[in-house]
């Protein structure tokens, strides 16, 4: 009988069986970051403790780092805090930190990839629940709570049960002006956002063989929006040319040993899981949020549903919705007219969603009713895009272009909406209050669908817009 | 690391209701530009009630019917969304001990069970009786009894079933919930695991 990528990653760094029954596993990558980690670092400190292994922790900051102002004190004197902070802990226990001056710095779950730290078979965690991101790679990558980060820091461990594992096959081609992001988006409305509590999701099928690395990542960043922690893709060429010659990746006859064990880690064909769901590409279309959830979606060619037509369970947390979103039922999701309009995150703020957007805005503005920012989601980026000239192309359609950081994903740092504002996001989340104004409005979409509406001022077709057939 | 031993948690409940209630919503992110938990528990839905208060409703926990309740009831996939371990601090602060629910994000249950905060299952039928029983007298008693996977009520005839996965529940019994001492006992074998695994030996 076959094993799963998870069976064999797990198997591998199980340390030993926990005297309740959950699996002590051995993290080999650990990524922190400056709003998760401050209090587990006191907490070893109260327990006399050390971080175990300081080579296999690596940081950054992301979640509070103002993507306006760069230099040193920011304005917030929480946030400055947060940094200095950060910065000390790392001095003193020797973890690596890709530090604001380094030219390294980014949204952790960008850095990691780009840094080739995040490799095919490992385990990783990181105190952020999108850390599923990593699982693109072949590695089984978890979200925990600081207390987990303390644990991680102390002893490379951390105590779980193994989840059961759904493979999620979409095949076929997707459809112009369709993309990852609408896959993602779509397979959370079918399963629900609880759907995956307790499985780690297994995506594969021809649409995802196709994919680009960064694809992969957009998909399972937001594995945790329909409640699975993990989500992984099995690791092949694509992989492996993605990795090739970066910082951290295997070097010389050692690539060739890792490309050989990356090989033998994939879900063997024979291998057995506890569900599996199939969905085909052709049936994707451009997608966006409606509600409060990432689950209330609909194509861009339907309108926001009456909570009376839909089943029992979501009823009231629909209502709720349309309450909070001040948009009537039957609104067409064509027309909501936008205010914000935010391009960057975990999910979308990698080259490729920059270059996809740039190629497509050049010569067009941005309406004069809409705010639009540009995030890179690293310095790494940012860098690159700035060479290659798309920073130049969004400043003259009108967006700012900021510096790397989580930005308007979460409100922990100035970028924010005012009042109710509403704002077309590529970000991860539409709950209330998440874009850091408590009657802020969120649209989950595509980087090209948040260009659309950018151009237009209110939510529309990309492929219209941008005459993609 | 001896820790109290939970086998049942007794308090008056509070319902605050809706399903896919995330850990934004229990502690908005604005809040956790902090480096220490302290002082997180006023903080706890602080958007959530403004919202009710901006409408002219009463956010239950503004609500002085239900003042020192110590059990959070809600609805399905409690604790959705970010892995903060900021949001069952807040509610821990604020003098939660246990939470019914429908369900419960994974991250947050585990955060929650590392925290001693047992999260139990009940379904949706008993949480609507229960609720009915803590609106019509809200200085009733509610126990949430792991021992016997029960959830009762003093003076009123309630009885529910619960559940709550063994791997949470023996170690709250037990007294070993926060997973740290366990761990450390193995640390031997950690290391014996690092120096197999090629990627981590360097070998």
């Amino acid at each position: 009988m076959g094993k799963t990528l998870l069976d064999k990653v797990w198997e591998e760094h199980t340390v030993r069986t926990l005297p309740d029954g959950r699996t002590q596993l051995l993290i080999g990558t650990h990524l922190i970051h400056e709003v998760t980690s401050p209090q587990a670092f006191g907490m070893i400190r109260d327990l006399g403790m050390k971080v175990l292994y300081p080579n296999r922790t690596f940081a950054t900051v992301d979640h509070i780092v103002p993507t306006d102002q760069r230099a040193e004190p920011f304005s917030d004197p929480l946030a400055d805090a947060m940094v200095k902070e950060l910065r000390k802990n790392c001095a003193e226990t020797g973890v690596t930190f890709f530090d604001l001056p380094s030219g390294n710095q980014g949204i952790v779950h960008i850095v990691g990839p780009e840094q080739g730290i995040t490799q095919p078979g490992t385990t990783i965690a990181c105190g952020d629940s999108h850390t599923s991101t990593h699982g693109a790679f072949g590695a089984i990558a978890f979200g925990i709570g600081t207390s987990q980060v303390r644990d991680v820091l102390a002893t490379q461990t951390m105590a779980i049960g193994k989840p059961k594992v759904r493979r999620i096959n979409v095949d076929g081609k997707l459809a112009p002006g369709v993309y990852a992001k609408d896959v993602i988006l779509h397979i959370i409305r079918k399963l629900g956002v609880n759907g995956g509590i307790g499985y780690a999701y297994e995506y594969g099928g021809s649409t995802f063989d196709s994919f680009t690395q960064e694809e992969r990542m957009t998909v399972c960043n937001m594995s945790i929006e329909g409640g699975a922690r993990v989500g992984y893709v099995n690791p092949d060429e694509t992989t492996f040319e993605y990795l090739r010659g970066r910082p951290y990746s295997p070097k010389g006859a050692e690539w060739d040993a890792a490309v050989a064990r990356w090989k033998a880690v994939a879900s063997d064909k024979d291998a057995v899981y506890d569900d599996i769901v199939n969905f085909k590409a052709e049936e994707i279309l451009p997608t966006v949020t409606w509600g409060i959830t990432p689950g209330q979606a609909i194509f861009i060619d339907e309108s926001i549903p009456n909570p009376d037509d839909l089943p029992e369970k979501d009823r009231a947390t629909a209502a709720e919705a349309i309450e909070h979103m001040k948009l009537p039922a039957g609104t067409p999701a064509v027309g909501i007219k936008i205010d914000v309009a935010f391009l960057g995150s975990c999910t979308n703020g990698r080259l490729s969603d920059l270059q996809e957007v740039a190629k497509h805005i050049r010569g067009r503005k941005v309406s004069s009713q809409v705010k639009a920012i540009v995030v890179p989601g690293s310095q790494g980026v940012a860098s690159i895009a700035e060479k290659m000239g798309l920073a130049e192309i969004f400043r003259e359609a009108g967006f700012e272009w900021r510096g790397a950081g989580c930005s308007m994903c979460l409100g922990m740092n100035p970028d924010k909406l005012v009042g109710d504002q509403l704002c077309a996001s590529s970000s991860n989340r539409n709950f209330k209050g998440r874009q850091g104004s408590p009657t802020g409005r969120t649209m989950l979409m595509s980087p090209l669908m948040v260009a659309a509406a950018a151009l237009t001022g209110e939510v529309s077709d990309a492929r219209k817009v941008f005459g993609i057939q | 690391m001896a820790l109290e031993k939970i086998t049942q948690v007794t308090g008056r409940g509070v319902f605050v209701p809706g399903d896919d209630i995330d850990t934004d919503r229990i502690i908005p992110a604005r809040f956790m530009k902090c480096v220490t938990f302290d002082g997180l528990g006023e903080f706890a839905f602080a958007d959530a009630k403004a919202a009710e208060k901006a409408a002219g409703r009463l956010h239950p926990l503004d609500d002085s019917r239900f003042n020192g309740a110590t059990i959070l009831i809600s609805g399905s996939n409690f604790g959705c969304g970010s892995s903060r371990e900021h949001a069952p601090q807040a509610l821990y602060r604020y003098g939660f001990r246990a939470v019914i629910a429908e369900s419960f994000a994974e991250i947050f249950f585990g955060n929650s069970t590392t925290l001693g905060i047992p999260c139990v299952k009940m379904s949706k039928q008993d949480i609507a009786d229960l609720t009915s029983l803590i609106e019509k007298t809200p200085s009733i008693q509610v126990t949430v009894d792991l021992t016997e996977s029960k959830v009762t009520t003093d003076d009123v005839d309630f009885r529910a079933e619960i559940s709550i996965p063994g791997h949470a529940r023996e170690p709250l019994m037990n007294g070993r919930w926060d997973s740290i001492a366990d761990l450390v006992d193995g640390l031997d074998e950690v290391k014996e695991r690092v120096a197999a695994i090629p990627y981590l030996s360097g070998k």
